[in-house]
């Protein structure tokens, strides 16, 4: 394998284009409108982070109505609708994609690689920049007349844009406007990190040799950039629908005895097209924690990452798979039952290298040498998480299964624990790992542990009782559930014990933020590599990387990111630009 | 940082290629290389490749939603070799608008191609000119598509209804072929954007862009090209899928 190297192995011989790099000339070219990946992914995490704290605010009240139903005066029905809305949707696609993507892409990709930037710093400029308006334009929603869109976080039509569903006036238009905005801001950073990976690494970077967490990004990305078009088409359809008048989602209605002017569209039209993006987003959303969570793991286990290869092929198979199963989702939508045979047995086919990555987490842990620092004991989260997760996960892909849990909170315990606390407890694990990379100060580990504990267990006490209450037959979306014969008023207690700790853990948010803040002046200083960690990323010149990040030369790639712990070398890590064939991992 | 070869587009061009000469072999070792997958690819065209094979699921959502709410609808769909007919001297001639138009659209590829090969040829005023032929076909289309919009609505074709059959043919109709003139319209904007740089010969002194500051090539042409190529191959397909069924 290694004869296929035919590079300059010096790196002093760049690609002529790697000159290219655009110097910014003043402040505002340097940390506002900056060219460069790195501030571009910090811009992005900030923005993303800010609207997820208003997502979280949102959670709280939900959870007030849902524990003490009454309480809050100002949420009313349409105010709890408009609440899991925006919450449901500021999380999927405002925070968690943009983090993983415009965030840690940005900072990573060119970083992990060897590359100076991303290949096209103006495009990715600019991808930042409609993200931004963006999401104003979904916070504008929230100042319109008639508030911001309620029709739930799928906007299911017909009754997205009929009246009676809160926002109908405003909301929803600036809901499908934000959606596309999003998407063609995505679309720049997307190209962006794709062309980076195949066309911009250094010498010696074979894609055998990138970091898992590459692997999952751009695995991810190519998802994104197949599946929001049509999250892209399902929105233009929408808004024609809601703004013209057309019929592309609509079948004829009746409402209160009048005949609207809609008629002959089809409904589940829409479903498809939102789930052939919406499926994919899940993986979009792990496919770059699975692969961070590799290489924290192998990390602060000092040990080679289990089955490197298998674990390619896993993310690559997953991301294929992800395009094939989206009708699972709409098992109770109407569809030829030969339909779930067929989507019932892809998403069952998913559970192998899902499994195959999980067995390679633990076997990785196993025997290593493992140092409980925050990054490390957020990854561990994420693995038991993610695999309560996935198991339930096999209940509701099975359609017999399925079929009565539809629209109870099992399905909201389901996707909260899979990807809703998993991908987030490891965002939190990479900013608790990459923060003295991007500022050159390590985060305050007692504050971390702190955060860690509360987040972790919390988690735990909010969605597992969940579970339990979708078993009763508590639905999902209900203003409240007094009344209903079917649930015993027990479940009233269980949720207001999920409320409290909801609050608790939402509070505990504050102790991360006021550490992040906080170590920017007073954490202790880092260093090049506190963590002892093999990938280019920790091997720069200087902390934090400037500008164009190597100084004159590129870095050269001599091996694999996990030769931890190798035998005979001098430490317990050999850096991939480390030039020591004697010592050289066993895989190449 | 001095932008040596600039113009031929060598600038932009990686090492001479060392990979061995058989197609396979060649695919497994760009594969398992270093550096880069596309071997000599620049990094612009990858891009390029990228952006159509994500617009290509737009077009195709666009289409498979027209042919769903074809299905669905309960009302006949009009008979669309009457609706796209010209009357000339007293007779209908089915189809002859579209048929025009899309002879002017596969011609305006013709010109894009020919274009491309004189770009690499660094005949510049040639190259513009074919470019600027190309725009000229392109401007046509968009020309024709507005009177054919005029004409439609004129006999009171709506997205939300119409005279003859289901009203989700004038809903699809505007916006597909809508979303497709589009596409043309900014394909002819970005046609004269870089014939101006043709022009003025850019691509031989290496001036640098305005937004990017990087220096373009004879590259740029054949990237236009690829996006024009593209755009009239969906035409294709929606004049099959729409027009002819």
């Amino acid at each position: 394998m290694s004869d296929a190297i035919t590079g300059p192995q010096d790196g002093s011989a760049l690609l002529p284009e790697a000159d290219e790099l655009y110097h910014p000339h003043s402040w505002w070219t340097r940390y506002v409108f900056s060219q460069d990946a790195k501030v571009i992914a910090i811009q992005y995490s900030g923005t993303a982070l800010a609207i997820g704290f208003v997502a979280l605010i949102l959670s709280w009240l939900i959870r007030l109505q849902l524990g003490f139903p009454g309480l809050a005066a100002f949420i009313g029905p349409a105010e709890y609708y408009q609440l899991i809305t925006m919450h449901g949707m500021i999380m999927v696609v405002y925070l968690l994609t943009a983090v993983f993507l415009g965030g840690f892409g940005n900072y990573l990709i060119p970083l992990m690689l060897g590359a100076r930037d991303m290949v096209f710093p103006y495009l990715n400029m600019l991808s930042y920049w409609i993200y931004l308006l963006a999401v104003l334009v979904l916070v504008v929603s929230f100042f319109a007349p008639g508030g911001p869109t309620g029709a739930g976080w799928t906007l299911y039509p017909p009754q997205a844009i009929l009246a009676g569903t809160p926002g109908q006036e405003w909301g929803i238009v600036l809901m499908l406007i934000s959606l596309i905005l999003f998407i063609a801001g995505f679309t720049m950073g997307g190209v962006n990190y794709i062309v980076t990976v195949l066309q911009a690494r250094a010498p010696g970077m074979t894609l055998m040799r990138m970091p898992l967490t590459i692997w999952g990004i751009f695995t991810a990305t190519i998802l994104a950039l197949l599946a929001f078009p049509a999250l892209f088409v399902g929105a233009v359809m929408m808004l024609l629908d809601r703004l013209l008048g057309t019929s592309f989602f609509m079948p004829a209605i009746l409402e209160a005895g009048q005949r609207l002017r809609y008629g002959g569209g089809s409904p589940i039209l829409f479903q498809h097209l939102f789930w052939f993006f919406g499926h994919p987003e899940v993986y979009i959303v792990a496919l770059p924690a699975f692969g961070i969570v590799s290489d924290l793991i192998s990390t602060h286990a000092r040990k080679n990452i289990f089955g490197y290869r298998m674990m390619v092929w896993a993310i690559v198979a997953i991301g294929a798979l992800s395009f094939v199963v989206w009708a699972h989702h709409m098992y109770v939508s109407g569809m030829n039952p030969y339909f779930g045979f067929f989507f019932a047995t892809t998403t069952l086919i998913i559970a192998i290298p899902t499994a195959i990555k999980v067995y390679n987490w633990v076997l990785t842990l196993w025997r290593g040498d493992i140092h409980l620092t925050v990054p490390m004991l957020f990854a561990i989260a994420f693995i038991v998480t993610f695999l309560n997760g996935g198991l339930t996960g096999l209940f509701l892909g099975n359609v017999v299964v399925d079929v009565p849990l539809s629209d109870t909170m099992f399905v909201v315990a389901h996707f909260h624990m899979v990807m809703g606390v998993a991908p987030i407890l490891v965002i939190f694990g990479g900013i608790y790992h990459w923060y003295p990379k991007v500022t050159g100060r390590m985060l305050d580990a007692r504050l971390g542990q702190v955060h860690f504990w509360i987040t972790f267990i919390g988690a735990y006490a909010i969605f597992f009782p969940m579970h339990y209450l979708g078993l009763l037959g508590v639905p999902r979306r209900y203003y409240e559930t007094a009344g209903l014969g079917f649930v015993p008023p027990s479940a009233q207690s269980l949720n207001a014990f999920i409320s409290l700790v909801a609050f608790v853990v939402g509070a505990a948010q504050v102790v991360f933020l006021f550490n992040i803040l906080r170590s920017l002046k007073h954490g202790a200083p880092a260093g090049g590599n506190p963590w002892h960690a093999t990938t280019l990323e920790w091997q720069t010149p200087e902390t934090p990387p400037p500008h164009g990040n190597w100084g004159p030369t590129l870095p050269v790639v001599y091996r694999w990111p996990y030769d931890y712990s190798v035998p005979g070398a001098p430490e317990d890590f050999l850096p991939q630009n480390q030039p020591d064939p004697a010592h050289a991992g066993a895989v190449p | 940082m001095a932008h040596t070869a600039a113009g031929d587009g060598t600038a932009f061009r990686a090492p001479p290629s060392t990979l061995p000469p058989t197609r396979w072999h060649r695919l497994s070792a760009e594969w398992a290389g270093d550096r880069q997958v596309f071997d000599g690819a620049s990094w612009r065209k990858a891009m390029i490749w990228v952006f159509l094979l994500s617009d290509t699921f737009v077009f195709g959502c666009f289409l498979i939603g027209y042919m769903t709410v074809r299905m669905s609808t309960s009302v006949p769909w009009p008979k669309t070799s009457e609706v796209f007919a010209l009357e000339i001297a007293g007779k209908p001639w089915p189809l002859l608008l579209i048929a025009i138009m899309t002879f002017v659209l596969i011609s305006s590829s013709g010109t894009m191609a020919i274009a491309v090969a004189f770009g690499y040829r660094r005949r510049r005023r040639t190259t513009a000119f074919l470019m600027g032929l190309t725009a000229l076909l392109g401007a046509t289309f968009v020309g024709m598509q507005a009177f054919e919009w005029t004409k439609l609505i004129l006999e009171g074709v709506r997205p939300w209804g119409n005279p003859w059959g289901a009203e989700q043919f004038g809903s699809a109709f505007f916006m597909i072929t809508g979303f497709h003139g589009t596409h043309v319209t900014i394909g002819v904007i970005a046609l004269l954007v870089i014939i101006r740089k043709v022009w003025r010969g850019d691509f031989d002194t290496g001036r640098r862009g305005f937004f990017t500051s990087r220096p373009g090539g004879y590259e740029n042409v054949e990237i236009m090209g690829l996006y024009w190529h593209f755009v009239d191959l969906v035409w294709v397909f929606i004049f099959a899928l729409f027009y002819l069924w």
